[in-house]
């Protein structure tokens, strides 16, 4: 029997008139990473922080490791790990004491505290720089910390809430590194994101909209299975007017840019395909290629929140 | 060209903080109407760059001209011309949106008249019109941030200082955001953005790499793409750290980039360096999902143009 980390069932959070979440269900296999999407003030965070038993839901059940989250919630986060939007650094203490500080807080003592101390540190690859203040540690760096501090106690299971907004790219990789390590160690990892290739590397996805979860599965069957329309990918010489002049022929469902290259979405691959290169060939634009691809992640997340917006 | 054209010149611009060197000899000019980006791991010295250049921070030594005029000496005329977004935009959460445009259209001194036409004007250009009277503190993340530029917009800026605009937005938000700056750059405004998305970067007329406090190269994306030697492949092998391993050092194999479970090889000689790909990998056990010929992006080149940097 495959075990889970999770199952939330009917998950529902009132706050007054307002429904942040609203009868949501999913289940988490152990081991697994689990991407949780959706834009803000979708229900992410509060989704969370039921599953830490920090909100009592006002319906709904869930169990993390088997726990229930409103009867057993002590259980639950003393196995679980978590890293806030905000990481809970103290800025003014060393690397070091931020790790003992919260080690201590933890229940980590003695011998076996400085033990996952050097292995944490290790892993985050911040040795020999234990005596530098939190304070002065660019934010890649800060973001290791943060994880770092909240595997410190050995959890099941991580949390980890936006832990890569505003990293560049090289930290976001290093990061991610570790997380795999973690999970191929067997830590189950429940993480949200804003950025969609990030979002390609999770096991199973699930988009959260209005409170509402409106896709789910893993990253190969949502990108084949949720989306309405094709995409066409044109790389072409001047993409900014291409753009323009694609949406006034009102003709495509979606038209727009990622980086230099435009996604426009139809339901007709064939016929728009021409269609797209005359258009900007006869508008004097260059067009280099016209590709049929799978949906980007982006393209998807686009497409699921223009449709329950309407 | 003109040398009127150069809105932002910047000469052997140097910030040190005690014994850090934060920007380091960087000389730059960027032209009317660019979107210019400038990219750079944290803490290589982006947000002080921007800072020096706002007036808001004096250089140690060299000297920048920013419209024209020079930022330290002249730094009243060149805030009257600019506007700057920084990373934590301080809205009044208590005021309404419409209460904190004024109030900015207060601190910049826009005369009653051309007030009112200039907030509609923002108002729609930002759809925040059907929001208006609620409170900035209510605002979704992406709405504050729109809101943000707005009141930087007060005062009709000919350029823009915009740090990481977009960080912590989801790609929605993001993607309306980009909408908005592509306005203004078909209306002239001169864009200076930094940002950690890489697909933002490639919607820059030209970007410029930071790394300790210099610029290591600065061109326009797609000759920033071409600087990165050889060809990439894109491989999905079964177990991903094994497989860099065994590839890096390689005869003919340049780089080896990993990213979640993915490995982006860069091989000197195509037709040979797949050979040797399949070869090594077979060698070392590892089986190959999937192995295809790629252009390199802006994320690639980034990684790969740091990494020599370093």
């Amino acid at each position: 029997m495959e075990a889970f980390a999770v199952i939330a069932n009917g998950l529902t959070k009132k706050f007054g008139d307002f429904t942040a979440v609203d009868n949501v269900s999913f289940c988490i296999r152990q081991g697994e990473i689990f991407g949780f999407l959706g834009p803000n003030g979708a229900g992410k965070t509060t989704t969370i922080r039921m599953l830490l038993g920090l909100l009592r839901p006002t319906s709904g059940t869930a169990t993390v490791l088997g726990y229930d989250i409103v009867r057993q919630a002590e259980e639950i986060r003393r196995r679980v790990g978590y890293m806030s939007q905000r990481f809970s650094l103290y800025q003014d203490l060393t690397v070091s004491e931020n790790l003992e500080f919260y080690g201590r807080t933890y229940g980590v003592r003695g011998e076996r505290l400085r033990e996952r101390k050097e292995f944490v540190l290790r892993m985050a690859g911040l040795e020999g720089r234990e005596r530098e203040l939190t304070r002065n540690l660019s934010g890649g760096w800060k973001q290791r910390l943060a994880l770092g501090v909240a595997i410190l106690h050995e959890p099941q299971m991580l949390f980890l809430d936006e832990p890569t907004a505003g990293v560049d790219p090289i930290s976001r990789r290093a990061f991610w590194d570790l997380l795999y390590e973690l999970a191929a160690n067997g830590t189950t990892i429940f993480v949200t994101t804003h950025y969609m290739d990030e979002a390609e590397h999770c096991h199973t996805l699930a988009f959260i909209y209005g409170g509402r979860i409106v896709a789910q599965g893993s990253p190969d069957e949502v990108k084949k299975t949720q989306m309405r329309g094709q995409v066409l990918e044109v790389d072409c010489s001047d993409p900014e007017r291409a753009v323009l002049l694609l949406r006034q022929t009102g003709q495509f469902d979606e038209v727009a840019l990622y980086g230099s290259l435009i996604h426009v979405i139809t339901q007709d691959v064939e016929g728009h395909r021409q269609e797209i290169r005359d258009r900007l060939e006869r508008a004097g634009i260059a067009v280099h290629c016209v590709d049929w691809i799978l949906p980007s992640l982006e393209d998807v997340f686009i497409s699921r929140v223009r449709q329950n917006q309407v | 060209m003109d040398r009127a054209e150069w809105v932002i010149e910047i000469q052997n611009l140097t910030r040190r903080f005690g014994r850090v060197v934060a920007v380091d000899g960087l000389n730059l000019a960027v032209r009317r109407g660019e979107i210019f980006g400038l990219l750079g791991p944290d803490g290589a010295g982006k947000t002080t760059t921007l800072r020096l250049l706002c007036g808001l921070l004096a250089p140690t030594s060299g000297s920048a001209r920013v419209a024209g005029f020079d930022t330290v000496r002249q730094a009243e005329a060149v805030k009257r011309r600019i506007g700057y977004m920084p990373q934590q935009f301080s809205l009044y959460g208590d005021l309404t949106v419409l209460e904190n445009l004024v109030f900015f259209a207060d601190v910049f001194e826009v005369g009653r008249r051309e007030r009112e036409e200039r907030i509609a004007r923002l108002l729609a250009f930002s759809r925040l019109e059907p929001f208006r009277h609620r409170r900035a503190a209510h605002l979704s993340g992406g709405m504050q941030k729109k809101l943000a530029l707005a009141c930087t917009l007060i005062h009709r800026p000919e350029i823009l200082f915009l740090d990481e605009p977009t960080t912590g937005v989801d790609p929605v938000s993001r993607r309306e955001f980009w909408e908005i700056l592509t306005e203004l750059h078909l209306e002239g405004v001169t864009l200076f953005v930094t940002t950690p998305y890489m697909d933002e970067a490639e919607r820059c007329s030209r970007v410029a790499l930071m790394l300790d406090g210099r610029i290591i190269a600065c061109d326009t994306p797609d000759r920033i793409r071409e600087q990165v030697t050889g060809h990439l492949l894109e491989l999905r092998p079964a177990r991903v750290r094994e497989a860099a391993r065994a590839l890096e050092g390689a005869p003919g194999i340049l780089e080896v980039q990993v990213y979640g479970d993915r490995l982006h090889v860069f091989v000197e000689d195509l037709q040979r360096g797949e050979e040797t790909v399949r070869e090594v990998l077979a060698r070392a056990g590892v089986s190959v999902e999937s192995l295809r010929l790629t252009r390199p992006r802006m994320e690639q080149a980034f990684i790969s143009l740091i990494r020599r940097g370093r």
